[in-house]
This record gives structure tokens, C-alpha cells and sequence, in this order.
């Protein structure tokens, strides 16, 4: 068989996908979450007419816009991933998913891409109002984005709404059954949630990075903190719930993936126990050294103390996805979110004591808990996507008959330039990144034009014409 | 000729892909001459006279490529992995190129800054060259059996997909000079100017010199432009082109409007995508697949055709409109306002 490092191309074809799609969802999920956080700071700011809000607004919008752009560029990698790497997928599924992606560019891309100049430079151009608008229209097209991918995503989970024509391509039916699959509005629900805690999680670690370093006394800091806090307690109970739901929808439409979560390889007639922690041996079909807390499965799902559950044993191997992975990135996503609850419910009780900007344990929690909702989003597209193996379409098409015909050795040196080239410039861009974070909004904060030169857009004065100068440009 | 959902999709494909190489041309085109405006002041005035609109205009090959692969997925399942070394090299490239707009502004060293710059010019580079030749190992014909690709791994490096991506290169470079006569002034100007003649002089070349190879690279190609009498009709693509170009260098030489070599060398790029939709006509893969077999089904692009008829015109109005909120001569002292 064709290798390359001793992988197979199809295997190979999965990594390059797994590696490129992971790189790229972290900076939309920062941008989905900044940009209504954004959004929100700029409407306070029209609203109340606190300058605190205005400096915030100025101090994440540099942030926004390095993530932005390291997103969009990402992305145009991914628009074509399907065609280099799965070409059996873009041909069979494409009548059906191609025409949804078509319409994230339509209405999301160009939004975004339409509005982000004004939204970063245009304040004094626009007027106030206007400059609030395309603020607005961006958060709303990152929002429309996410909407149609995980439209695609869902019909890939859960498709209906198409018929085989002799091809065997997918003939779209009924699109309103395609775009509304059973697995949708959860998975939307359940993503969107965690960008807006992920990003909760990055503001509230920054603010509690600059509170320890002695800026407690900040109003900028400490309004960043406070409504990180707010943002926490609220959201992270709720993803636990809307969790719990997306994962009841699971269980009646792929139970397959809901057995490798759980890790149950066995049928269980009378009740199927959580397992907490075990090492899955799926070779010989069994968890060892399992620490399980019986019956709490079934309850977990409804299905009462005595439920029955169904475990992989009901299907042939070859349906199985890798339990180990799935079981694994499902406990790190779950243990993450129940960190976070217990995050939020700390910053109410030293809220309810008055004392959130005098809590060095809770701020310290709140910097290693600072990337965390990035992992649990990673973990828990890992658990989904690989769960769904051996399925690229769920029940119709099989990951093996989806990829490209390439040899395994253009797909594997594509794959080290993605690794290598993503390393080194993504890395360069989290560094500038935590650079900005790093700095404590002063009460002199501005928009990016008093960062060292523009960003992306123009109305902007390079620094280094300042500096020969001595002068800042026209105001913003 | 009754309406065929088919047809307007290839018609609207090749617009979407045309607005990227008239938006994204000149773009990449500063990149490629960067290296000859060393000076970081005029370097900073070139990028900051596309920062405002680089990710709207790479859109549109986000379009061009999700357009393919909704309207025509056999196509798009065909041609990339054909291309594949390509198209990877390409987005690579854009990522390097792309990233340098935000990074270029927050390095600290004069190092860092001048590894950004290259990685401006190398990205643009490579991404100009790898569009030239993925346009030129499609022309060229790619084998298909069944509904695969099945040439070999090398099929795209030939000396016509060479010329093919220079002249690219060449023509994207023109672009970038002449946006550069009409957004600058002084000194950049005149050299943009001087640059514009020499670019035009072998942009034109290298359309002289894809024209002469390609009718030989199919007998179908052959048959459509050198036969009599459909000669009479395809000529007048030809004869636009010497019109035009004649123009662009009356214009550069003896002077004229600002914004006119623009203008006119777009017109150039609008007839070389004439000449190949005559070439290519109805192949989508030359020579094996035409559009009706690539085809989606009618539901696939029903469903994205009411939205496209009402959503482009929108996007360009406000495409048109962020050009319009900068427009005019850039000013270097006060930076772009």
C-alpha cells in the first residue's frame, strides 16, 4: 500500500483536515465571541457615554483585528481543502453542501470583509452611529458564518432532505430539511455558546493578569473583569445545559458516537453505569480499569434507573469510530466546562462578598483558566468529528471513499508545509497577541492608529512618519 | 437561446473569478513590486493604499472557488487535486502575503519587519505564479477517467504552464503600477510610470506568447480560431487586444489621464478571459468535461442562483462604496486619509 511515514493517504488526507480546520476554528470562535463583545462595548458606550467602554472597545479591537485576519487567511485555506484532499466528497456531496457554503461567502464573508474597515478605523470618518453599525454588522456576520458552516456540519451528522441520483451524487430535495437537520439548531446553539466562553475566558484571564500585576485600582480592568464574570456565570451553566441537550440529540440520532463518548462497549440490559475515567482497549472491546458510577448513564439520558442502553457491541467493528480519542476529548471538553461553572459560581461568591478585585486565588484561576474554552472547543469537535468515523456523511458515505486520489506522499508533504508554515506565522501572530495583552489599557488607550501603525485598514498613520514627525496623524 | 441555468452559472463563475483578478490583481501586483521600492516610506504608502480592502477582494476567490464547487462539483473535484501542488503552494502564499498586512505593522525590529516584507513579496509572488499556471494546466487538458483525476503528479509543470504563471506574474505587476500612477504622486508616481511601460511591454508579450501556443495544445482550440470563416468572428478578440494595447502605450509614453492605464489594462485582462471562455467554450475540464456534465443538479443551482442574483449586486454596492470612502491621490505625510 501507498505510504508516507508509514501513513496511508486517507489517513493522512484526515490529519491535514484535522490539523488546517483545528488552526482555523480558533480564531473565528475569538472573533464570533470578540466581535459581540465589541459590539456590546460600543452600544454601552453610544448608550451610557462612559468612557471606560470606549477604552475597552479600543483595547480589544487591536486584538479582533490580528485574530481576524489570521482567520480570514486560514479560511481561504479551508474553502479549498475540500477539493484538494476530498475530491470523492465534493463531487458526490457537493450539489447538497456546496450550495450552503456558497451562501456563508454571499452573506457572511463579504459583511464581514464589507464592514471591518469602518469597524476599525472609521470612528471619526462615520460618525459614532455608523461606526456602531458596521460594528454591529460585522459581530452579525461572523454570527451568519457560523450559522451556515454549522448548517453544512449538522447535515454531514444528520442528513435528510436529498435523493442518489445514478451518479451517486446527493441530490438536494427539500432544502429547508437540509439547512434545518435534527442536529442543527443544537450544535448552533452549543457552538456559539462556547465562543462566547472561550472568549469570556480570554478577557477575564487578561483582566486578571493586569489585576495581579497591579492595576487593581484600573477602571478599565476592572470593568474587563466584572463583565467577564457576569459573562461566565451566565454562559458556562447554560453550555452545561445546552451540552446535555445536544448530547440527548446525539443519542437518538448516532448512538454509535453516544457509546464511543461514553465508552461502553457492552450492552447494558438494566442500567448502564458512568464511566468517569478507564482506558478504552478497543481491540479486545473492553475499559480497563474503569472508575464508574453505576446506573448514572441511563439517568443521564432519561432513561431511568433501569434504562438499557445499547453499547458498540451492537454494530460490526468496522462502524466503530476510535473510542479511545472520542472517549477522551468528551472528558476533557466536559471537565473544562465544569471548571468553568465552578469559575463562575467563585467570581459570584467573591462578588457577593465584595471582594472580586481583592481575590489573588480566584484572579490566578481565572489566567490558567484564560486559553481553556479554546482546548474545550477543540475537544469537542474532536469528540464529534471523529466520532462520526467511519462516516464523512453520516450512514452514506464512507470517510475511505471521500478522499482524493492522491499518492500519500503529496498529501504527506503538503501536510508538513501546513504544519510548519501554520507554526511559524500563527505562532508570530499569538505573539503579538499576548504582546497587546500583555500592556494594561491606560486611561490614554486608543484606537490602532497609536499602536505602532495600522493594522488592516486605512485612516491610519504609520508610525514611523509619527515618530520623523514628532506628531500623531489627524485624529481618528 | 432559452435560459440555461447552466450557462448563467459559467457566466456568473467567470465573472466572480474575473472581479478577483481585477480586485486581487493590482493587490498581489504591489506585492511582486515591492522589491523594487526599497524604501520603507513608499513601501508604507503601497500597502496601506490596499490595507482597507485586501480580505473583500480575496473574497471573491472564496467565491470563485465555493462557486465552483457548488455549481459545477465535478469540476471543482476534478481540477484540484490535478493542480493540487498548486493551489497548495497558492494558499500558502496568501497566507504569508496576507498575514504581512497586520504583522508588517507590529514588529518591533527592523528584522522581523523586513522578514514580513519578504514574506509580502514571496506570498504574492508565488500566489500570482500558481494562478497563471493552475489556468494553464487547465487549458493545456487534464486526463480524467471516470469521474477522477488521473494524470500524473507532475502533469502541471510544462513550459506553457510556466509561461502561463509568468505572464501572470507580469500582468498582475502591471496592475499594481498602474494603481500606483493613479493613487500616488511625486517621485513613486514616475517610477510607477517607467515601471508601467516596461510591464506593459512584456504583459503584452506574454499574451502574444500564450495566444501562439494555445491553438496547438488542442485540435479543438485549433479548429475555433484558425479555421475559415469562424476566424472572422473569434479575430476580434485579437484585434481589441492590439487596439488596447497600442492605447496603453500612447498613454504611458506620451501621457495622459491618472486613472486611464488602469482602465485600460484592465480591458486587456477582460479579453484574455473573452479569448479563453472562446477557447475552453463548452469545456469546463478541456478536453474531456464539458459544463452540462460538470453540472449540479438544477435544484443545487436554483437554489443558489436566487440568492446570488440578489446578493452580488449588493456586495459590489458596497464594495463600490468602500473604494469610494477611499479614494483619491494618497497623501505620504499624513499618512492614507
Amino acid at each position: 500500500m501507498d505510504t508516507f511515514l508509514g501513513l496511508d493517504a486517507t489517513l493522512l488526507a484526515r490529519i491535514q483536515f484535522g490539523f488546517t480546520v483545528s488552526f482555523h476554528f480558533i480564531f473565528p470562535s475569538i472573533s464570533i465571541g470578540l466581535a459581540s463583545y465589541l459590539a456590546v462595548l460600543n452600544g454601552l458606550y453610544l448608550w451610557r457615554g462612559d468612557e471606560v467602554y470606549l477604552r475597552l472597545f479600543n483595547y480589544w479591537l487591536k486584538i479582533f483585528a490580528i485574530a481576524f485576519g489570521m482567520g480570514v487567511v486560514s479560511g481561504i485555506v479551508m474553502s479549498y481543502q475540500f477539493g484538494t484532499n476530498w475530491s470523492g466528497f465534493s463531487d458526490l456531496a457537493g450539489p447538497v453542501v456546496g450550495p450552503l457554503m456558497a451562501y456563508e461567502v454571499l452573506t457572511a464573508f463579504f459583511l464581514e470583509a464589507g464592514f471591518l474597515g469602518i469597524m476599525l478605523f472609521g470612528r471619526r470618518r462615520v460618525g459614532p452611529g455608523l461606526h456602531f453599525f458596521a460594528t454591529l454588522m460585522v459581530a452579525v456576520g461572523t454570527a451568519i458564518s457560523a450559522t451556515w458552516i454549522l448548517s453544512v456540519n449538522s447535515w454531514m451528522q444528520t442528513p435528510q432532505g436529498f435523493a442518489m441520483n445514478a451518479d451517486g451524487q446527493f441530490v438536494p430535495e427539500d432544502w429547508w430539511q437540509i439547512v434545518f437537520t435534527p442536529s442543527f439548531p443544537y450544535r448552533l446553539a452549543h457552538t456559539l455558546t462556547a465562543s462566547y466562553l472561550a472568549t469570556a475566558f480570554i478577557v477575564g484571564g487578561v483582566a486578571a493578569w493586569h489585576l495581579l500585576r497591579g492595576e487593581a485600582h484600573n477602571a478599565v480592568v476592572r470593568k474587563m473583569a466584572s463583565m467577564a464574570l457576569w459573562m461566565i456565570v451566565i454562559t458556562a451553566p447554560l453550555q452545561v445545559v445546552l451540552g446535555h441537550e445536544h448530547g440527548l440529540n446525539t443519542y437518538e440520532h448516532q448512538p454509535v458516537k453516544i457509546s464511543a463518548m461514553e465508552g461502553h462497549f457492552e450492552s447494558h440490559e438494566d442500567g448502564a453505569p458512568l464511566i468517569l475515567f478507564g482506558i478504552p482497549d478497543q481491540e479486545a472491546g473492553e475499559m480497563r480499569y474503569d472508575i464508574s458510577v453505576p446506573h448514572l448513564s441511563s439517568v443521564i439520558f432519561g432513561l431511568g434507573w433501569n434504562g438499557a442502553m445499547d453499547g458498540l457491541d451492537v454494530v460490526p467493528d468496522t462502524e466503530e469510530p476510535p473510542v479511545a480519542v472520542v472517549f477522551w476529548s468528551f472528558r476533557v471538553m466536559v471537565g473544562i466546562g465544569f471548571l468553568m461553572v465552578g469559575i463562575g459560581l467563585w467570581g459570584l461568591w467573591a462578588r457577593f462578598r465584595g471582594n472580586v478585585y481583592a481575590s489573588p486565588m480566584l484572579w490566578r484561576a481565572m489566567i490558567a483558566m484564560g486559553p481553556s474554552g479554546l482546548v474545550a472547543v477543540i475537544a469537542g469537535w474532536i469528540t464529534t468529528e471523529v466520532g462520526r468515523q467511519p462516516y464523512v456523511v453520516y450512514g452514506q458515505l464512507r470517510t475511505a471513499d471521500a478522499v482524493s486520489p492522491l499518492g500519500a506522499s503529496a498529501v504527506g508533504w503538503s501536510l508538513i508545509a501546513f504544519i510548519v508554515i501554520y507554526f511559524a506565522v500563527f505562532g508570530a501572530g499569538v505573539a503579538y497577541i499576548l504582546r497587546l495583552m500583555h500592556r494594561a489599557p491606560s486611561p490614554v488607550e486608543r484606537g490602532p492608529r497609536s499602536s505602532s501603525g495600522p493594522t488592516r485598514s486605512a485612516g491610519v498613520t504609520p508610525q514611523a512618519q509619527i515618530d520623523a514627525k514628532g506628531h500623531p496623524g489627524p485624529a481618528e | 437561446m432559452a435560459f440555461d441555468l447552466t450557462t448563467a452559472w459559467a457566466l456568473l463563475l467567470a465573472l466572480s473569478v474575473f472581479i478577483y483578478v481585477v480586485l486581487d490583481g493590482f493587490d498581489l501586483g504591489l506585492g511582486i513590486l515591492y522589491p523594487l521600492f526599497p524604501h520603507k516610506s513608499d513601501r508604507d504608502l503601497m500597502m496601506n493604499s490596499v490595507a482597507p480592502v485586501w480580505d473583500g477582494n480575496e473574497t471573491w476567490l472564496v467565491l470563485g472557488g465555493g462557486g465552483l464547487f457548488a455549481a459545477f462539483p465535478l469540476a471543482y473535484a476534478i481540477i484540484l487535486p490535478a493542480t493540487y501542488p498548486l493551489v497548495i503552494a497558492m494558499l500558502l502564499g496568501l497566507v504569508f502575503r496576507g498575514v504581512a498586512f497586520e504583522f508588517r505593522w507590529k514588529s518591533t525590529s527592523r528584522f522581523t519587519r523586513r522578514a514580513w516584507d519578504w514574506a509580502f513579496i514571496g506570498g504574492s509572488t508565488v500566489a500570482a505564479l500558481c494562478q497563471g499556471m493552475i489556468l494553464g494546466t487547465l487549458l493545456q487538458g487534464i486526463t480524467v477517467e471516470g469521474r477522477a483525476y488521473a494524470g500524473g503528479w507532475w502533469d502541471w509543470l510544462t513550459p506553457f504552464t510556466l509561461l502561463c504563471g509568468v505572464s501572470v506574474v507580469l500582468g498582475y505587476a502591471l496592475l499594481g503600477s498602474c494603481w500606483l500612477i493613479l493613487k500616488s504622486e511625486g517621485a513613486i508616481h514616475d517610477r510607477a510610470r517607467a515601471l508601467a511601460r516596461v510591464l506593459g511591454l512584456l504583459t503584452v508579450a506574454g499574451i502574444v506568447g500564450v495566444s501562439a501556443a494555445t491553438p496547438f495544445l488542442e485540435t479543438a482550440y485549433f479548429d475555433r480560431w484558425l479555421t475559415w470563416p469562424g476566424v472572422l468572428e473569434v479575430a476580434i478578440v485579437p484585434v481589441l487586444v492590439a487596439v488596447l494595447a497600442a492605447w496603453l502605450a500612447r498613454t504611458l509614453v506620451g501621457g495622459g489621464a491618472d486613472w486611464l492605464p488602469f482602465v485600460l489594462t484592465l480591458g486587456l485582462f477582460a479579453l484574455c478571459f473573452a479569448g479563453l471562455g472562446v477557447s475552453m467554450w463548452p469545456w469546463v475540464v478541456p478536453p474531456t468535461v464539458t459544463l452540462q456534465q460538470a453540472a449540479a443538479p438544477h435544484s443545487s443551482q436554483m437554489f443558489m442562483f436566487v440568492g446570488a442574483v440578489v446578493l452580488i449586486p449588493i456586495i459590489l454596492a458596497y464594495t463600490a462604496y468602500s473604494y469610494w470612502v477611499f479614494r483619491g491621490k494618497m497623501d505620504p505625510d499624513e499618512g492614507y486619509h
